[in-house]
């Protein structure tokens, strides 16, 4: 048995080492860390155990049977973070350039699928060359097993990915289809195809960094969710992330205490809405001053920034916040704010993270360019989300509250549950001065009259009563009383029940 | 005193001497009229009022500086006084004369006293004929070198030589012997004609060092005037005062009592009958020598009524009502000591350029009987572009200098602004510097310790050490508190380990930490054991709490990798890490800032309404440089730092997609 523990210890240390001290160098010259010092910032001190230490690939071709590593190029197990647990991989780009072989492949498929069965968060920290091209089929075929896995672990287990290093071709699907995913600036990079494909494909110049960087995929292609100054960052922000998330759909997302009284109230609210209804204010300081501690974990910041998701917690409890930006194209939705939005609607509702929408929203965007890119599916997507959401949902309206986008966003009428709105807000199917030049379009050469009609409106509604009239809000609430009234129904809510009719699926616009 | 005070003022200001007004009248049951412009529409001062009277639009030359406007308000509210603040109408002798003729009071001195000591040649000459010291000199045309060194002589050294036309230091010398004076002379002449074309020159005393100390009097119209003391406001920036406090830590009793003498003798030549300020200039042998007379009550005014325990304000309005002073000479108390600092709404760090915009935070230590907090604005107030953008005279007292100036910069430490640029850290590094705190301090402070400007301040060791304690502190507790929620695996529970290592600013400093009752005891692997106490709990954004045993507040932010630590007008980005994760930590590359490209691009799809600046023009950070309207709302796009623009791209009226180039920076 000595013999045995010696020869144990022996492979242990010789999996440790990975690709080499060179090799690790060369890792931390890049500015990385390696698979394994990763790991041992996301989880917590000694709470990590790995499995498949010993795994090796089985190829023979192209003189790989003679080049072996333990663990075939990616770390897995368990771990936890804050004392939860959490299933990880985490891919050496010292062995084999990370590259994924068949082995690899199913060390990330066991993790997966004992996460589905107790029911566990699964993080993959991506730093990888790609397919294992010397395993040719085998490699595509691991990749379809992790892909197939994703989308089955998909609303039951949340998953996060972080990339931290290239992560290119087929193996871009696999974080696409997680839940969130985090990039490291100036050391990751995303694409299908590389910037020399591009180049002989369609002669376009291009740097991997312009391609796929972090900063690409967070303003401009919406892949990414946020980017990070280095891994350090990165990391310590996923397990910010992490603390929001419940383990699985199987439980209600975690409490954290907190001293932060649910009455405090917010007296310089009654003066974020500025009088002149064209002029922005910062729909963040609502948020901020509502939500406990001012904690607010921004996703997508620099996306489609007209709308604002994020989660935050409201007495300790994990809430989603969806909010119009009026700062940004005045708050109105388009396409990408849409599919933003309802992509982040949808991973509450996964996951029974109340929903909390602060509105003010003049309108969809108009023109040929929105026309053109479907902003009526890409809406649509939005409603459709907020509509077969069945996890609580309370929303503000702060001012306007115009047209379709006044259904879309979390309106009594897609089943919200607690609707509030301020006094300043304005319920209608248009601003005052469009509706006025429609229904009195004889009126329009006539200056004092449209004046008047318009005024006229302005006071029927310009205000939140028509809609209180009907029942289409429930209260209208002092802004500085805003964070008490929504903890009130967070807490009425917490064991809400409703259930949509039984289906396969359903078909929301893709 | 049998004679009724008014029943009814009108404030003829906004802002906080507005509020600071109100306040007196609300103690002595006097009903209060507020104006307001349309920027003040919902302003603190308004609403503090027992009514408010719309007097025209944002901008002072169409609302508060319209003498008719505010006599017409006073007609409709019935006001039978008005208190003119400082600023605005104040000193302007056509208003006292309006409100005269209209049979209403005017809180303030006499139209006459008001111009002739408005005057600053006529003032000086009754300075003289008063007996009050005014800065020896020559003012007439000087013929040779021999009778400037003549002249020079007969003032004492040092003199300085200046030109008659001059300004900006052209033409401009000291001299510190008759042979320098002889030199400087014929270059100062020189200087003058190549530069203004006018060789006359004229010779003054030259004061070193020089303080501005300053005597409050308050007169009645029964021929009283008495004298409360000095204020020293030597802390100035451009001639603007930063810091002022009650008494000098210069002045002697003697000089005081000298000083106090001829400001009442100046007051009486005119009949003074308020609240006014004689200003000094006071060189470094304690001789003064009058340089202005203020007819109004004055913006530091609060540290005088702090150590004298006289309102102001009161005995303003009492004056007015025609009251003789209860008050007599010897009745002045100077008890303990007051010092203010001006929180205004400017950015050190760019220039202090003023900033405007929403407060959207905004608090201070509470108001006690050590602070005061002199404010027209709350949390959620607008500071606009078109007044002072003053946010508070925040000021302490305490029985002596040491205790007050710490009791204001511990103040200081409990202020939290956002939204706006502010000088708070400013004002924090003033108040902690060693020469202030020694009281060696001239008009020549802040331009001699930050020649460059203000670029953020350091901790001294100690302190530093202290902030270093504070962020252990908080970051194990974070991690306690993150450990606690639900959902974990039955894993025994964590335990925080004894070894850490705070990173700040590029210097590591290993230290180890031991559990306490109340806190935890810090050793530095290089320093002293530290022992802090708090009751903070995470979320919260003060630490309150002591560091061995000395108490201590700080503000308390998260950042994506760390804390930043806000204290002693320093931001300290900190990151407690385990001595793990510090060698990780380690290898993580340096990263310069970004170049943040020399382009405005436009941030959204929209139409310009405005292009504010030109080609070729010079711009500073936070200068206007466009306007962009999208979806009906204008939006102003800011520099983000001083430059020149080299090219212009976009014109009023072109629309313009997302990223375009508006402007071109050199």
């Amino acid at each position: 048995m000595q013999d045995i523990i010696r020869q144990l210890e022996e492979k242990r240390a010789q999996a440790r080492e990975g690709g080499g001290r060179k090799r690790i160098e060369a890792q931390h010259a890049k500015g990385k860390l390696t698979a394994r010092e990763r790991l041992l910032l996301l989880l917590d001190p000694g709470s990590f155990e790995e499995w498949d230490m010993f795994v090796e690939h089985d190829c023979t071709d192209f003189g790989m049977a003679e080049q072996k590593v333990a663990g075939d190029g990616v770390v897995t197990g368990y771990g936890t973070i804050n004392g939860r647990p959490v299933f990880v991989f985490s891919q050496d780009f010292t062995v084999f350039g990370g590259s994924l072989s068949a082995s690899h492949a199913k060390k990330i498929c066991k993790v997966m699928d004992t996460a589905m069965k107790v029911g566990a968060p699964v993080i993959g920290l991506n730093d990888s060359g790609g397919a294992r091209i010397q395993e040719g089929v085998d490699s595509l075929a691991g990749y379809a097993e992790v892909f197939q896995r994703n989308v089955m672990a998909s609303g039951v287990v949340p998953q996060i990915s972080v990339i931290m290093g290239p992560c290119a071709g087929g193996a871009v699907y696999s974080p696409a289809m997680t839940d969130f995913i985090f990039m490291v600036k100036d050391s990751s990079y995303m694409f299908v195809t590389g910037p020399d494909v591009v180049k002989t494909v369609t002669q376009e110049v291009v740097t991997q960094e312009q391609l796929g960087g972090a900063i690409t995929h967070t303003t401009k292609s919406s892949v990414a969710d946020n980017a990070y100054e280095n891994d350090l960052e990165a990391l310590a922000q996923t397990r910010r992330l992490f603390d929001f998330m419940p383990l699985s759909n199987r439980e209600k997302p975690p409490v954290r205490e907190s001293w932060d009284p649910i009455t405090r109230q917010e007296a310089s609210l009654d003066t974020l809405v500025p009088p002149n209804p064209n002029k922005p204010y910062d729909m963040k300081e609502l948020i901020e001053k509502v939500v406990d501690e001012g904690d607010f974990f921004e996703i997508q910041p620099n996306y489609a920034k007209n709308i604002i998701t994020g989660l935050a917690r409201i007495g300790g409890q994990t809430v989603g916040i969806v909010a119009n930006q009026p700062m940004v194209l005045a708050g109105c939705l388009d396409i990408d704010s849409s599919r933003k939005g309802a992509r982040f609607v949808r991973f509450c509702d996964c996951y029974d993270i109340p929903i909390v929408t602060f509105v003010d929203v003049p309108g969809f965007l108009p023109g040929t360019a929105q026309e053109y890119g479907g902003i009526i599916k890409h809406g649509a997507k939005l409603l459709f989300a907020y509509a077969e959401a069945t996890t609580p949902k309370v929303t503000v309206i702060t001012r306007k509250a115009y047209g379709g986008a006044y259904d879309v966003m979390a309106s009594k009428h897609l089943r919200g549950d607690l609707n509030y709105a301020w006094p300043t807000a304005e319920i209608a199917v248009m601003g005052p001065k469009g509706a006025v030049e429609i229904i009195f379009r004889g009126e329009i050469g006539d200056a004092d009259k449209i004046a008047a009609r318009t005024e006229e409106y302005r006071q029927k509604f310009a205000n939140p009563f028509v809609a209180g009239h009907r029942g289409f809000i429930d209260d209208v609430i002092m802004p500085h009383n805003t964070r008490y009234r929504i903890a009130r129904s967070l807490a009425l809510l917490r064991d809400k029940k409703l259930e949509n009719p039984w289906k396969k699926h359903d078909n929301i616009p893709l | 005193m049998s004679k009724k005070l008014f029943d009814k003022i009108l404030i003829a200001n906004r802002g906080e001497i507005a509020c600071r007004v109100i306040k007196t009248c609300r103690r002595l049951g006097i009903r209060t009229v507020a104006v307001y412009s349309d920027a003040d529409d919902g302003a603190l001062h308004m609403r503090m009022a027992d009514e408010a009277v719309h007097i025209g639009a944002a901008a002072a030359a169409e609302s508060y500086l319209v003498i008719e406007k505010i006599v017409a308000a006073c007609k409709k509210t019935g006001a039978q006084a008005v208190h003119p603040g400082y600023g605005f109408l104040s000193e302007n002798r056509a208003f006292a004369a309006a409100l005269k003729e209209a049979g209403i009071a005017f809180i303030g001195p006499n139209p006459e006293a008001i111009y002739a000591m408005g005057d600053k040649i006529e003032s000086k000459k009754l300075a003289s004929k008063a007996g009050v010291s005014t800065v020896p000199g020559y003012l007439g045309a000087i013929a040779s070198t021999d009778e400037a060194v003549k002249i020079a002589t007969d003032i004492g050294f040092p003199v300085m030589i200046k030109a008659s036309a001059g300004g900006g230091g052209k033409g401009m010398r000291i001299a510190r012997s008759a042979d320098e004076v002889a030199q400087g002379f014929s270059s100062a002449t020189n200087e003058a004609k190549n530069s203004f074309g006018d060789d006359r020159v004229f010779i003054e005393k030259y004061i070193e060092q020089p303080r501005h100390i300053e005597i409050q009097v308050l007169g009645d119209k029964h021929g009283n005037v008495i004298f409360l003391h000095e204020r020293e406001c030597s802390i100035q920036r451009r001639h603007q005062k930063v810091i002022e406090e009650a008494p000098s830590p210069f002045l002697d009793a003697k000089t005081r009592k000298a000083m106090g003498e001829q400001a009442v003798a100046l007051a009486k030549t005119v009949s003074y009958d308020s609240a006014g300020t004689v200003e000094f200039i006071v060189g470094p042998d304690r001789s003064f020598y009058f340089l202005e007379m203020n007819t109004r009550l004055q913006v530091e005014h609060p540290v005088t009524e702090l150590i004298t325990g006289i309102d102001l304000v009161e005995q303003m309005i009492r004056v007015a009502a025609g009251e003789t002073l209860a008050i007599k000479q010897d009745d002045v108390k100077l008890d303990g000591w007051a010092v203010e600092a001006r929180i205004y709404a400017e950015d050190p760090l760019r220039g202090f350029l003023p900033s405007t915009g929403r407060l959207v935070r905004w608090r201070t230590a509470p108001e006690s009987d050590v602070i005061r907090n002199d404010t027209g604005v709350v949390e959620g107030s607008e500071i606009s572009m078109f007044y002072d953008p003053m946010i508070s005279k925040l000021c302490s007292y305490g029985k002596d200098r040491e205790t007050a100036v710490s009791t204001l910069s511990a103040a200081l430490d409990e202020t939290w602004i956002a939204g706006i640029g502010h000088n708070v850290n400013f004002l924090s590094a003033v108040l902690d510097h060693p020469r202030f705190r020694a009281g060696n301090i001239s008009t020549n402070f802040i331009a001699e310790e930050w020649p460059n400007g203000f670029g953020g301040t350091e901790l001294p060791e100690e302190r530093r050490n202290a902030v270093l304690a504070i962020a252990v502190l908080v970051h194990i507790r974070n991690e306690l508190r993150a450990r606690h929620l639900g959902g974990k695996l039955g894993l025994p529970e964590w335990q925080p380990p004894a070894d850490w290592i705070a990173f700040l600013s590029g210097s590591e400093f290993p230290l180890t930490v031991s559990d306490a009752e109340g806190g935890c005891d810090i050793r530095l692997k290089k320093g002293k054991a530290l022992k802090v106490r708090s009751a903070w709990k995470p979320g919260e954004a003060f630490f309150r709490g002591s560091v061995n045993g000395q108490p201590l507040v700080a503000r308390v932010a998260g950042r994506p990798d760390g804390l930043r630590i806000v204290h002693g007008g320093a931001e300290l980005d900190i990151a407690v890490r385990t001595p793990q994760a510090a060698e990780l930590a380690r290898l993580m590359p340096e990263k310069l800032p970004p170049d943040m490209s020399k382009y405005l691009l436009c941030p959204m799809p929209g139409l310009v309404v405005s292009i504010s600046v030109a080609e070729g023009e010079a711009v500073k950070a936070g200068q206007a440089l466009a306007v962009v309207e999208a979806m009906k709302m204008e939006n102003v796009l800011r520099a983000e730092r001083d430059g020149t623009v080299k090219k212009v791209n976009a014109k009023k009226g072109d629309s313009l997609a997302v990223d375009q180039v508006i402007l071109e920076f050199a």
